[in-house]
């Protein structure tokens, strides 16, 4: 198995008491005079809302940015698409909520396997994200009184979350692309618009550079600053089928965990429950159906398998169930929480009743979302105002109209909570190198919250990072700006165009698309909500044969040095396959269950999660030891100094 | 229950923007109609891949209607011909069996080709660059609610901030103008407090860029609206047009 290293790892954070680190650390840090920022450049490869809102405010600092997207236009990143809304702990609504109440949520939700400091900070910063996004315009969704209005998300007893219609991902990020455009119409942040970063350059043992591809004219470039940013988005694509766009990926992560940066907790992804059901073949991605829709939609499944059976056979339509017939699940198992529970909860509470045989759907994997009640009680116009997009959005793909049927629906994979590991400071474990928003693992534990995961990226990027960024900048002031032309720049290059050589050179039979379904079905069956020690073990050596084939037998038409759209998806199922693996070995090393993860070994009597805090109190840091070779498991000890560590209960 | 569908496709390829591009047809059988329009085009493309060929080139992403990375000119509409809907939230089942589908670019001098139906349109971000934001700095803001603004106003901010930048409007406009987009990014910072104070400057350098980068002057046609897949509403063009007169009026 994995070997496993004592190495002390040190996350740097601050002393003192909790509400106190983060005004400490700002108080001690070091800063850069406005004279010197001129003089330092920052490169940030990706435009979502940690990067285009890092990007942003460092170049009103006055910093020298390279901002990177694959896209393109940098409004494209895949933050457009979150739905649902963006928690902060601002208690407009008088209910309770404060900085604590989120801190302890966040904590609390992410199964306690999220470390305090940060998940502290975030909670601080929450409101200044807020009063940020208001002043830039963003619409968010107001009552009469002119007043901002609010929602509720899984996981909370509180309404704090903050939403624009069903499209809050989407105002959010034209916010932070318009505070972007300004400092690129000052000239303090140029754009490189569908480009792709495929390695970082090091010089000694810093991180000096990236080099990238050009994708309209296939070329290999190369980029130097004094430090990089990294904030390229989450893995969950591994799967082939999720929530995520077609463009989402894993491959920088990949990049900095082979150049020496930690891959943390690669296991803890998080399956959605409430996505559009799988209709076929070719179907090319799961559409999610936002978790605000729990607010007022009710979960169930008929109580009687002939019931069930006679839907799935198209004999019985759902709105001929009679009330009592119908089993509220999760309102059953979670009174206190009901429809509310957090996602993983829900996931696997879905997926048990239909492994039971009371699935709906022509394949039986599929529950309802019922919006009747929701309808008498408060009117259609009502239910219209508060989900209309969503609603149609389902009826264009599933071709039922969900004010008169139930929605179906079913979990599909939708963000991973490990990534690349980070210290307090948001660095990774190669100095200069830091990593923001869903690639990095640092807040949500072993599983995030609803609408928790706009507010991390913000913070990162609004509010965090061009602080830490400093602490280290402050010392390369003195640092000319490198030349592209040195050998280590030259020497990542030459890996990058021989890896393009080789996948060009295989011109084998299969599609890439035809490998990475190979390796999404894996990942679901054995990787995905229910996983354990004899599956994981089929997944490594399947995924190893996967890979074995795709470097053997894959084939990409067109050239290297052009436009080419399959060499681009090969590059990445390339890195999805590395991830897969890792993920794997994670999550069987990880002998217990927690949030997202899922032992089938380790559960409750009543078939809860049961976690092992006494030996897997930790964060899972991965070190690539080289191709081939097994990587080497460190572990960062996490200590509950400030909350109390318990089972979680949603009854 | 999953129907399957045998279609002919004419789609325009062109290598770059010089190029000369030209139609290709193609026949694709066992198309479900559940499957969106863009999972049609991957089978064409795993099809092609699969006999050794380059497969089209389009722009996609999302696949949910809201990045406005997808374009595509569908027999003869931009996104095709259901209505308020983007290419990529479009299904097979709007199709019968038999029928030939012609798939062209956006073709507009604002958005010249890259290859086959991709086309570039950075000009969009570069209007957005003149103007279209607030001019604040990350932190020292007021609380959110210091400033109450009626509903009324919000939702019709919100409206006009739907748009998701994809072109169809250009696309579709025999002028190619391009003030549907550049009125829904003014108006919805002009309807709030936040974006009213720099209302007639941010109108009068977004319209300057727009006219810069070669975009068509608006005769009120309304085929941008009738083809806008988020009901970006013609009246924003309306109330551009009085911001701008407003900032002549200033000048
Ligand atoms: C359908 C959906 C709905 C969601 N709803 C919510 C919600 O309601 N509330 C909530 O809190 N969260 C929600 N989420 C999660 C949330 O949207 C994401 O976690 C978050 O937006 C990620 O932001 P990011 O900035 O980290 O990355 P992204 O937005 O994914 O941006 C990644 C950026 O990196 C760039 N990039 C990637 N690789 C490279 C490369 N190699 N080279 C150059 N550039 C690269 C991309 O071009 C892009 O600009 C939702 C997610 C989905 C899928
Ligand atoms: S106004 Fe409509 S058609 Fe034009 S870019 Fe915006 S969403 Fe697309
Ligand atoms: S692919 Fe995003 S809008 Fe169509």
């Amino acid at each position: 198995m994995a070997t496993t290293e004592t190495k002390k790892i040190d996350a740097k954070i601050p002393q003192g008491a909790l509400a106190e680190k983060w005004n400490n650390y700002k108080a001690h840090q070091k800063l850069v005079n406005p004279a010197n920022k001129r003089r330092l450049d920052v490169i940030v490869v990706g435009t979502g809302l940690a990067g285009a809102s890092a990007a942003a405010s460092l170049g009103e600092l006055g910093f020298n940015v390279l901002n990177f997207c694959i896209q393109d236009s940098p409004r494209r990143a895949h933050s457009i698409a979150a739905q649902g809304g963006i928690n902060a702990a601002k208690n407009y609504q008088n209910d309770g909520d404060s900085v604590y109440r989120l801190f302890y949520d966040t904590i609390k939700g992410g199964d306690y396997r999220a470390r305090e400091a940060n998940v502290y900070r975030l909670a601080e910063v929450s409101n200044s994200i807020i009063d940020q996004c208001v002043a830039q315009g963003v619409p968010f969704a107001r009552e009469y009184g002119g007043l901002l209005d609010n929602r509720s998300f899984g996981g909370a007893q509180v309404s704090r979350t903050f939403y624009a219609k069903g499209q809050t991902g989407q105002q959010l990020l034209l916010g932070a692309y318009s505070a972007l455009s300004r400092q690129v119409n000052k000239g303090s942040v140029k754009l490189y618009t569908r480009y792709e970063m495929l390695d970082v350059v090091l010089i000694d043992g810093k991180a000096r550079g990236i080099i990238a591809r050009n994708l309209v004219t296939g070329k290999i470039e190369r980029f130097a600053a004094h430090a990089v940013v990294v904030a390229t988005g989450g893995y969950g694509n591994a799967f082939f089928l999720s929530t995520n766009a077609m463009g989402s990926n894993g491959s920088v992560a990949v990049q900095i965990y082979k150049k020496g940066a930690y891959f943390a907790n690669p296991c803890f992804a998080q399956i959605h429950p409430t996505c559009i059901p799988v209709h076929g073949e070719n179907q090319s991605k799961l559409t999610l159906m936002s978790e605000s829709l729990r607010n007022d939609g009710r979960i169930w499944v008929p109580k009687k398998k002939e019931d069930a059976e006679a839907i799935r056979t198209g004999k019985l339509k759902p709105t001929q169930i009679a009330e009592d017939d119908r089993d509220y699940y999760l309102e059953r198992r979670y009174p206190a929480f009901g429809n509310l529970v957090p996602r993983d909860v829900a996931s696997r509470a879905a997926k048990e009743r239909c492994d039971a045989g009371f699935g709906v759907g022509s394949t039986g994997l599929a529950v309802y979302l019922d919006f009747s009640d929701a309808i008498q009680r408060l009117g259609r116009s009502t239910v219209e105002a508060r989900y209309g997009n969503l609603f149609q959005m389902y009826e264009k793909i599933v071709d039922d109209n969900p004010y008169e049927t139930p929605m179906m629906i079913y979990p599909a994979i939708h963000y991973t909570m490990g990534g690349v590991w980070v210290d307090y400071e948001l660095q990774t474990s190669i100095p200069g190198l830091y990593c923001l928003g869903e690639a990095n693992f640092s807040d949500h534990g072993a599983n995030r919250l609803g609408a928790s995961a706009l507010m991390q990226g913000l913070a990162d990027g609004y509010f965090v990072l061009p602080y830490t960024i400093q602490n280290y900048l402050a010392d390369e002031i003195r640092t000319p700006r490198f030349s592209t032309d040195l050998p280590e720049f030259t020497e990542a290059e030459k890996a990058v165009s021989d890896r393009i050589d080789r996948l060009m050179k295989i011109q084998g039979k299969q599609t890439v698309d035809s490998l990475h379904k190979k390796l999404g079905l894996i990942m679901w069956d054995f990787v995905g909500m229910g996983r354990n020690k004899a599956g994981l073990e089929k997944a490594l050596t399947e995924i190893k044969k996967i890979k074995k084939e795709f470097w053997s037998d894959v084939f990409i038409p067109g050239q290297g040095d052009d436009l080419n759209t399959e060499l681009e998806k090969a590059l990445r199922v390339a890195d999805f396959l590395e991830i897969g693996e890792l993920m794997a070995r994670d999550a069987l090393v990880r002998e217990e269950s927690c949030g997202g993860h899922f032992r089938e070994e380790h559960q409750t009597g009543e078939g809860e999660a049961l976690r092992h805090d006494e030996d897997f109190s930790f964060v899972s840091c991965w070190q690539y030891a080289g191709e081939d070779k097994e990587p080497t498991l460190l572990k960062e000890e996490l200590n509950y100094e400030f909350t109390k560590v318990q089972q979680r209960n949603y009854k | 229950m999953e129907k399957t569908i045998s279609i002919h496709l004419k789609i325009w390829r062109q290598r770059g923007p010089k190029a000369k591009g030209a139609f290709e047809t193609y026949h694709l059988d066992h198309v479900s109609t559940d499957s969106s329009f863009l999972e049609m085009l991957d089978m064409l493309n795993e099809q092609l891949v699969g006999s050794g060929k380059e497969p089209v080139v389009f722009d996609h992403d999302c696949r949910e209607g809201i990045c406005g990375m997808c374009s595509l000119y569908i027999n003869g509409h931009p996104h095709g011909p259901d209505e308020d809907i983007t290419t990529c939230q479009l299904h097979m089942r709007k199709f019968k069996d038999g029928e030939t589908i012609t798939i062209e670019p956006w073709r507009s001098h604002g958005f010249p080709i890259i290859r086959d139906l991709m086309v570039d349109r950075t000009a969009f971000d570069k209007i957005i660059q003149a103007g279209g934001y607030v001019s604040i700095n990350t932190g020292g803001i007021p609380d959110a609610n210091a400033i109450p603004i009626s509903k009324v106003k919000a939702d019709e901010a919100m409206d006009a901030a739907s748009c998701i930048g994809c072109g169809a409007c250009v696309a579709a406009c025999k002028n190619g103008s391009a003030m549907l987009f550049v009125s829904a990014k003014v108006s919805q910072l002009a309807l709030l407090p936040q974006g009213q104070v720099e209302a007639a400057r941010r109108a009068k350098s977004m319209v300057a860029k727009m006219d810069e980068l070669g975009f068509g002057n608006c005769t009120n046609t309304g085929a941008c609206e009738a083809e806008c897949p988020k009901n970006i509403s013609i009246t924003n063009i309306a109330r551009l047009n009085r911001e701008f007169l407003a900032a002549k009026f200033q000048d």
